[in-house]
């Protein structure tokens, strides 16, 4: 639809994605892209295989309600450690952001990871980026069928095993290799493995980078985590402009151009298709796939290297070198994000390892106030909740003080097996001269037999009548 | 559905919907046509909104944003053919929260049922040796009975203690289960004109109290016990009480609602009337019968059920 009028494009309003064949590149941070990618993914994929005395070492048993991560059991009462991790993910991200700009983007977001994982069968399957743009435009044929027959299976088939890792997490992943094989899952298993392997198919083969574009809420607010003192990736105007393509009189050509030959190929690399000369744009992901392709053509034509690098806005303006930088760094908002951080993450993990593998929760009959028993005795009935959260089985012996003659009436003693929660019911006796007529603090304590250090109390109320 | 007066508001919100539905397809369609124009060197007009130096092109959406839009009118036809949205019309599925209810009860009731039911033919006396059925029964018991009979079951004023040997009705397994099946009535009837004056009556009430030999007026206590007469009727000559009725044992030092004089008295001036339940329809028979073992195995310690097996 191009209109006579030179200077005017005539367009919908709703734009077609301009398909981008991304040109494979090497080069520092290409390589640290895939080691990323191969850190996450052995994670991701292998976490489900390991064991930890004889279960699944991470495993989130929705149906049990209980998280279990290697060593630790998680209940529904620790809930306060999601919010903590949360709040940890969120200050790394602010920190990393005001430091190093968008690297989550480009090194460990799922969404960009998959994508690399994806374009790599791409290019194994259909070529290189002029073979692919080649294939794309020829009309359909066999050879041009099978390539993108082969291609989508190759993608439904990681998507697949990517949906059914995921749910490995959720369902002990040896029980659901045999659920899969007899195709007896469950409605939500199946569900679970399609969508997930949708997603990830539709998202790292279709979408690309519309997703980090149009859905990505971080993409955006992480702009506003950047200040001059981010790095980002620049293009050194000063020094490139002008660009232009050397002549063969290239003694004459240098006193007139900067640096950049134009060679594009810092666009033909850019996964979200952008040309990073435009300066700083919300599409860029800060991958460094135009620095690594720059620094190769700088290497070829015998130019110093870092035309487009890692830099930061207020270098670039004011020409600092790399350790002024490296001063500026050290700024407030750096500061505050990571000394919240270091406060956070030490609190975290302190009082994940120090925490008590036993819980005991109150609750008072609400049937009965207190009644007179015999022999003058007064008597309250509770409920207490015990939970076991240790994995294996142990006895605990209950106390119960705060009113002098305050005992506990019938069996003090529970036994428990492994992460087992039981309600105990416990009546509580004090002589009726004993304690204020009405509500009496008293407090319980639960000691485990075999190890007197993890015990437990609570408090609660006494009633005598009055 | 009943929940529109009459047909007219139906009738109103169907065509409301419809409307709706259509106009944001037209102008869907219509938008997608639009065509603008923009300046070929990249210098896009912006909307006009400026934050912190940021500015927003007035850039087009992708166009797989404008199918999402169709998508979910196609979503929202499918779902008003098929559940209930459209005025008053049922849907194709005839979908009912309440139905999905009692669906998803029946479901629960077939994977549940089973466990209660695998113990509907044991002995109760056996039961109540079993751990594991203990440990259910006890579970019950927490859930439906100890919001009065405490969760201890040694009950409240008015509420029988169940883990004493003393039974108002009997105290055989069979018997507690039929108690929990078809509840009980216990009533005693105002007995204040029938024993006489006010003193008379305290003098009754000491009388009872000797019957257990707790600490009353000998005195009065004897002036009482031809009195006792018209209570005989029910609770026995010798105060024993009858099970089949569910008259009190005297005798014994286990009050249901108190044994002072002064408590004593307002039982028989004003008499008693207490209700317990029944469970048969709404527990259904084998979560009673755990229910039943687990109760009298509260007095009945383990070894005796052993014994009398």
């Amino acid at each position: 639809m191009e209109n006579p009028s030179s200077d005017v494009a005539v367009i919908h309003m709703y734009q077609a994605r301009q398909e981008i064949y991304p040109r494979e590149i090497q080069g520092r941070y290409a390589s640290l892209r895939w080691l990323f990618v191969w850190l996450t993914q052995l994670v991701f994929y292998g976490f489900p295989w390991l064991q930890w005395n004889g279960r699944q070492a991470v495993l989130f048993d929705l149906a049990a309600r209980k998280f279990y991560i290697f060593g630790i059991v998680l209940w529904p009462q620790d809930f306060i450690y999601l919010a903590a991790l949360l709040i940890i993910c969120a200050y790394s991200l602010f920190l990393f952001t005001a430091i190093f700009g968008r690297v989550w983007c480009g090194f460990a977001c799922p969404q960009t990871v998959y994508t690399e994982i994806f374009m790599w069968f791409e290019r194994k399957i259909e070529g290189d980026r002029s073979t692919r743009m080649r294939l794309d435009r020829q009309p359909m044929s066999l050879q041009k069928f099978s390539r993108k027959t082969a291609k989508h299976l190759v993608w439904i088939s990681f998507a697949l095993w990517t949906g059914y890792t995921f749910v490995g997490y959720f369902t002990p992943i040896r029980v659901l290799s045999e659920e899969i094989i007899t195709l007896s899952l469950g409605p939500w298993e199946w569900f679970w493995v399609l969508f997930y392997g949708f997603a990830t198919y539709g998202n790292a083969g279709w979408m690309r980078e519309q997703v980090c574009k149009y859905m990505c809420p971080y993409a955006r607010f992480q702009s506003a985590m950047f200040d001059k003192d981010s790095l980002i990736i620049t293009y050194d105007k000063e020094r490139g402009e002008p660009r232009g393509a050397r002549n063969k009189s290239e003694a004459a050509a240098k006193q007139s151009l900067g640096d950049c030959i134009d060679c594009s190929m810092c666009v033909q690399v850019c996964p979200t298709g952008i040309d990073i000369r435009n300066g700083l744009q919300y599409e860029c992901i800060g991958c460094g796939a135009c620095v690594d392709a720059c620094n190769r053509v700088m290497d070829k034509i015998g130019s110093p290297r870092g035309l487009v690098r890692f830099w930061t806005d207020h270098a670039m303006k004011y020409r600092w070198t790399s350790a002024q930088i490296l001063r500026h760094a050290l700024r407030p908002r750096v500061l505050i994000y990571s000394t919240i951080l270091v406060v956070i993450v030490v609190v975290f993990f302190g009082t994940l390892f120090t925490r008590t593998p036993l819980k005991m929760d109150v609750i008072r009959d609400r049937g009965s106030l207190g009644r007179e028993v015999e022999d003058g005795m007064i008597e309250n009935v509770y409920r207490l909740q015990i939970m076991n959260t240790d994995e294996s089985a142990h006895r605990y012996k209950l106390t119960v003080e705060g009113i002098p003659s305050v005992h506990i009436q019938g069996n003090d003693e529970i036994a428990l097996s492994s992460t087992e929660s039981r309600a105990v019911p416990v009546s509580v006796r004090t002589n009726e001269r004993q304690g204020e007529k009405g509500s009496n603090k008293i407090y319980f304590t639960l000691t485990t037999i075999d190890n007197p250090a993890v015990a437990v109390t609570e408090k609660a109320v006494f009633f005598v009548p009055r | 559905m009943a929940d529109f007066i009459n047909d007219f508001w139906s009738i109103y919100i169907a065509i409301l919907v419809a409307l709706s539905i259509i106009g944001c397809a037209v102008l869907l369609w219509s938008q997608s046509k639009v065509q603008v124009t923009v300046p070929k060197d990249g210098n896009v007009e912006t909307t006009g909104h400026v934050y912190d130096g940021l500015e927003e092109f007035n850039n087009p959406m992708p166009r797989w944003w404008m199918w999402l839009f169709y998508i979910t009118i196609v979503f929202g036809v499918i779902y008003l053919a098929l559940y209930p949205g459209f005025g008053s019309f049922a849907g194709k599925l005839g979908w009912q929260s309440a139905a999905q209810y009692q669906e998803e009860i029946k479901l629960a009731e077939a994977e549940v049922g089973p466990m209660f039911e695998q113990y509907k033919a044991t002995d109760l006396k056996a039961l109540a040796a079993d751990s594991k059925a203990n440990a259910m029964g006890e579970r019950l018991f927490l859930t439906y009975c100890a919001q009065c009979h405490g969760s201890d079951a040694r009950g409240n004023k008015g509420f029988p203690n169940l883990a004493d040997r003393d039974w108002l009705h009997g105290g055989d397994p069979e018997t507690i289960k039929l108690s929990i099946l078809n509840g009980r009535h216990g009533q005693m009837p105002p007995m204040g004109a029938a024993v006489g004056s006010e003193k008379d009556i305290e003098s009754v009430a000491h009388y009872v109290l000797s019957l257990s030999g707790s600490a009353h007026d000998s005195i009065k206590a004897s002036a009482g016990r031809e009195k006792f007469a018209v209570c005989a009727a029910c609770h026995g000559a010798d105060g024993k009480g009858m099970t089949a009725m569910g008259a009190p044992n005297l005798t014994d030092k286990i009050w249901l609602y108190g044994g002072s004089v002064a408590t004593i008295m307002e039982t028989i001036r004003l008499g008693r009337n207490n209700v317990m339940p029944a469970f048969a329809d709404f527990l259904g028979e084998a979560k009673v019968h755990l229910l039943a073992a687990y109760v009298w195995g509260l007095s009945n310690k383990p070894e005796s059920a052993v014994a009398a097996k």
